[in-house]
């Protein structure tokens, strides 16, 4: 394999295993916030023992994502340099915004917050939580800025004398219409992750409970448990409404500003009217169009999701083939070492990963709907099923989350910063010219065999303890540390909190 | 003051809060093994625990805050200097591969530590700390070293020098300094932080190594002077010699926030020399060979601009919550005041595995 190749690859697996843990925290910090909120404004100490509880497991995940984000921060100088070299002046902005107003913040207040119960005032204390639960999604709004560029570039002008792209405002960048329908699709992605992970596992705990048949355990999962079921699942509900309505705008500005992606997320090789959403294809889909069957189709789907119009000359859908032609008139048919550009992504790839994007959500849509069914009014239940919907339905948004970006990122190629039809077309750059020329592929070679054994090991650890503070429960005992709850001179107790 | 001189100057800053900040998170890494005792004398191995769980929690709030900075200073490169971060990062590859695992093993470790209660997983993790300790102390120096002496460039302005030109005398001798001053300095750290025997041991320690840091990099500046650096940065040698054996008198007097103050001017000296010395390149060339300097490798104006209004508002910002962060975690620790290992035993969390 090449350098190229490989850097890919690497790209890719080290940027999803970074997504793994990041949606989950974006959501969680907030659910966190809200739980402590909900205990320092009551006193109901059930509020304090879903945060501790949840806390601990926020913890755990919050450390993989900060050590898998510092790899991604270098990766761009290390595998993709010459990228770098092109977009530096516009992509290294958002970058270090995002470091000085969000990870500087998220870092800081998060040390304060796990150390801080018998130290800090409770209003204060409680203020950094909030604080962190800003600032994970602040980063995410500087961070997909940087992406949302790279799918449509805007505000840039190009440098004909160096050959570069050189930010025009920044405000523009900022405003980037992309920018705004990915930011809170991903948000609302990311909540439902949390969503479905702070209801999947109450709703476990909440029958298993039940099921026992004793007194007090049932009405711990009355007191304590359901109330988290019912978080969880509202949660879901406002989030799942956003990911649709969100994905719905993004997918009218990709017919505009990507319509390679959209014609291959449907796998449709000639354009037409009322181009039709299927749901099910077989043949043969790398690469080529001819042999590829729908089997089930809505009528007009696609046309609707890129278009806004079911039927008529306005759905119309451009193919994969009218896409090849278009973009060979306006971009040339080779590129700078001669070889011919194929000007559309994998489409087995995207057209799968779009499908399962959207599919994976059916799992937190089945565990919100029977929740609601549940618990409605104040009930629980010892309904063995949903204890099981509520475990199997926790992976869904995660596999949703990077199938997502998976179609995003791959529906972009072969650019890696892809021409903005409606703007300046010379800010462009395909893949193969932006990774490193001095990187030899046994080095890239070998940061991956790397990657790939310590992100595994990681993994293994990961899960363990998430999984096992998950089955842990809820404390039974919680004290209120703070220093207003505490009495007398104790200046030498130990810490309340410590490594 | 031209705005891409000023942005050479404020990553200077933010290598600068890197240093000094996660330099004592490193020297508190790298002394795992060395401070802690466990004889008979004093109290067995679980007294050993117990200090490395002191070690441990001095820093264990605000070592994620200090890693950011070295997010920062990455960023900011890449955002004021694109052709420096890419030439640099794809040049200095492997070492940086190499950092880039350490800094994840020990994040891990420092977090997971206390998630279980088990003697052979706190071993690994304190391996794993030590590690992800001594490696970056060591190869962050070499990397400097190497910008001080100079780097093969080809005219398109990348780095050809391939890997072993970097292990050169001049740079690994850097790489003994850094990793001789924030040994100094974790030490110098943990004396201010702690009570009781751990810190006099570390004041104790800390004023030995003073004097092994005024033969390495004292040794290395001279060395820097006489081939590569400026006239001027003569004087950020004397003042660095100068804090040094401050370090040693302050110690002695048991005046541990005066030594803090002073192994920082170390570290900030030695920024001002390495800094100092690269003007008015970033990457300068070996042997007056191809050089990349502040002006070819600077953004535009506009982009400058732009991320000079954000640094000038965020910047203060950012040092005045950390700082408080400090005073808030500002109490001595000892042994007296770890509680019992809070985290799950191991057989509990391999029952539950899958
Ligand atoms: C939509 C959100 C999102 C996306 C697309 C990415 N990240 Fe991320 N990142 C986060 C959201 C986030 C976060 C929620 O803010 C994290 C996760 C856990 C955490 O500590 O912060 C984080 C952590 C994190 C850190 C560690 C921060 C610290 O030490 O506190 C770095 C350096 C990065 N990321 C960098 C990146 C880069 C360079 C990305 C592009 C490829 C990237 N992340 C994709
Ligand atoms: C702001 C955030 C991101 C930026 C700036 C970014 C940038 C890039 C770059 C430079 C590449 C390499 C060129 C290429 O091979 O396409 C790439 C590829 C890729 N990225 Fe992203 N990415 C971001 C977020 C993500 C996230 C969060 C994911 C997934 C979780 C992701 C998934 C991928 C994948 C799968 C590829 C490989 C595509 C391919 O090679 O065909 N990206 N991205
Ligand atoms: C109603 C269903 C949905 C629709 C119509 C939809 C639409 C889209 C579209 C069109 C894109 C690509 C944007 C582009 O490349 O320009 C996208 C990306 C993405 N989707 Fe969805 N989506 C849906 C559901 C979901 C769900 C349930 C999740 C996760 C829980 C999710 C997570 C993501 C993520 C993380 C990305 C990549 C980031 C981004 O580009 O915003 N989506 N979605």
């Amino acid at each position: 394999m090449e350098a190229l190749d490989l850097a890919r690859w690497q790209f890719a697996v080290t940027t999803v295993y970074h997504f793994i843990f990041v949606p989950l925290t974006i959501g969680l910090a907030p659910l966190v916030a809200i739980m402590q909120t909900a205990w320092v404004r009551t006193g109901n100490e059930r509020w304090l023992r879903l945060t501790k509880f949840f806390g601990k497991l926020f913890l755990i995940n919050f450390a993989m994502g900060v050590v898998t984000g510092i790899v991604q921060e270098f990766q761009f100088g290390m595998n993709w340099s010459e990228y770098s070299r092109f977009v530096g002046d516009v992509f290294g902005a958002p970058l270090a915004m995002e470091a000085l107003a969000a990870f500087f913040v998220e870092s800081t207040f998060l040390g304060l917050w796990i150390f801080g119960w018998d130290r800090l005032n409770k209003k204060v204390h409680l203020a950094c939580i909030w604080a962190v639960a800003v600032a994970v999604n602040l980063s995410a709004f500087f961070i997909l800025a940087a992406n949302s560029w790279m799918q449509h570039p805007v505000g840039t002008r190009f440098n004909p004398e160096s050959g570069r792209a050189e930010m025009e405002s920044i405000w523009a960048v900022l405003a980037n219409n992309t920018l705004w329908a990915a930011f809170p699709h991903t948000i609302a992605a990311a909540f439902l992750t949390a969503g479905t992970f702070v209801a999947g596992i109450a709703a476990w705990w909440m029958v298993r409970l039940v099921r026992t048949g004793e007194e007090h355990k049932v009405s711990l999962a009355r007191d304590v448990y359901r109330p988290a079921v019912v978080l969880g699942t509202v949660t879901m509900l406002i989030a799942g409404v956003g990911v649709a309505l969100s994905g719905d705008v993004q997918g009218k500005l990709m017919f505009q500003q990507q319509p390679g992606k959209m014609a291959s997320a449907e796998a449709l090789c000639d354009g037409s009217e009322s181009a039709n959403f299927s749901i099910l294809t077989i043949g043969d889909l790398s690469n080529s169009c001819e042999g590829v069957r729908h089997i089930l189709e809505v009528p007009g789907l696609a046309s609707y999701l890129g278009t806004g119009h079911f039927s008529g000359p306005e759905s119309f859908l451009p193919g994969v083939n009218d896409v090849q032609a278009e973009y060979t008139e306006r971009y040339g048919d080779t590129d700078a070492a001669g070889n011919p550009v194929v000007y559309t992504p994998n489409l087995a790839l995207t057209y799968w990963s779009f499908r399962l994007m959207i599919g994976f959500a059916v799992g937190s849509a089945a565990l919100a709907v029977l929740a609601l069914w549940l618990t409605r009014r104040g009930r629980v239940t010892d309904n063995k099923w949903f204890a099981r919907i509520g475990i199997w339905a926790i992976p869904t948004p995660f596999l949703a989350s990077s199938f997502g970006w998976i179609f995003t990122e791959t529906g972009r190629q072969p650019w890696v910063v892809a021409p903005n039809p409606t703007g300046i077309d010379q800010i462009r750059l395909l893949t193969e010219r932006g990774v490193s020329t001095v990187v030899s592929p046994n080095l890239v070679l070998a940061s991956m065999i790397v990657f790939t054994v310590v992100y595994g090991v990681l993994a293994v650890v990961w899960g363990r303890l998430m999984h096992r503070y998950t089955i842990e429960g809820v404390p039974d005992v919680v004290h209120d540390e703070s220093p207003e709850a505490r009495t007398g001179d104790d200046t030498d107790r130990p810490l309340s909190f410590a490594y | 003051m031209d705005l891409a001189i000023f942005w050479f100057v404020l990553i200077a800053v933010l290598w600068t809060g890197y240093l000094v900040l996660e330099g004592f998170d490193f020297g508190v890494g790298m002394l795992l093994s060395i401070l802690p005792r466990g004889g008979a004398a004093h109290g067995g191995p679980e007294n050993r625990d117990k200090e490395r769980r002191v070690l441990i929690n001095t820093i264990g709030p605000v070592w994620d805050g200090n890693e950011v900075w070295l997010l920062t200073a990455g960023g900011a490169t890449f955002a004021a200097f694109p052709e420096w971060y890419a030439t640099l990062f794809s040049g200095f590859y492997l070492p940086l591969l190499i950092i880039l695992v350490a800094l994840i093993v020990r994040g891990v470790a420092f977090e997971y530590r206390g998630k279980i209660s088990d003697e052979t997983w706190r071993r690994r993790c304190d391996l794993a700390i030590q590690v992800g300790s001594w490696v970056p102390a060591l190869l962050w120096g070499v990397a400097f070293a190497n910008l001080v002496r100079g780097v093969q460039l080809d005219d398109a302005h990348q780095y050809v020098g391939g890997f072993w030109a970097l292990l050169n005398p001049f740079a690994l001798l850097g790489g003994l300094v850094t990793l001789v001053l924030f040994l100094l300095h974790g030490a110098v750290f943990v004396a201010l932080k702690t009570s009781g025997e751990l810190r006099e041991r570390a004041c104790r320690l800390a004023s030995g190594l003073s004097y092994v840091a005024l033969v390495v990099a004292g040794g290395w500046a001279v060395w820097a002077q006489v081939a590569y650096s400026a006239t001027w940065t003569w004087a950020v040698v004397v003042v660095a010699a100068g804090a040094l054996i401050g370090v040693v008198v302050a110690t002695r007097r048991s005046r541990e926030g005066q030594a803090f103050a002073l192994s920082a001017v170390v570290l900030v000296a030695a920024v001002a020399l390495i800094f100092g010395s690269m003007y008015p390149d970033v990457m300068p060339g070996l042997d007056g060979g191809p050089s990349l300097s502040i002006a070819d490798a600077s953004s535009t104006p506009y982009t400058l601009g732009v991320m000079t209004v954000v640094a000038l508002i965020l910047t203060p910002l950012v040092l005045a919550y950390q700082a408080w962060t400090y005073w808030v975690f500002r109490r001595r620790l000892s042994v007296r005041d770890i509680p019992a290992p809070a985290g799950l035993t191991w057989q509990r969390v391999k029952d539950a595995a899958f």
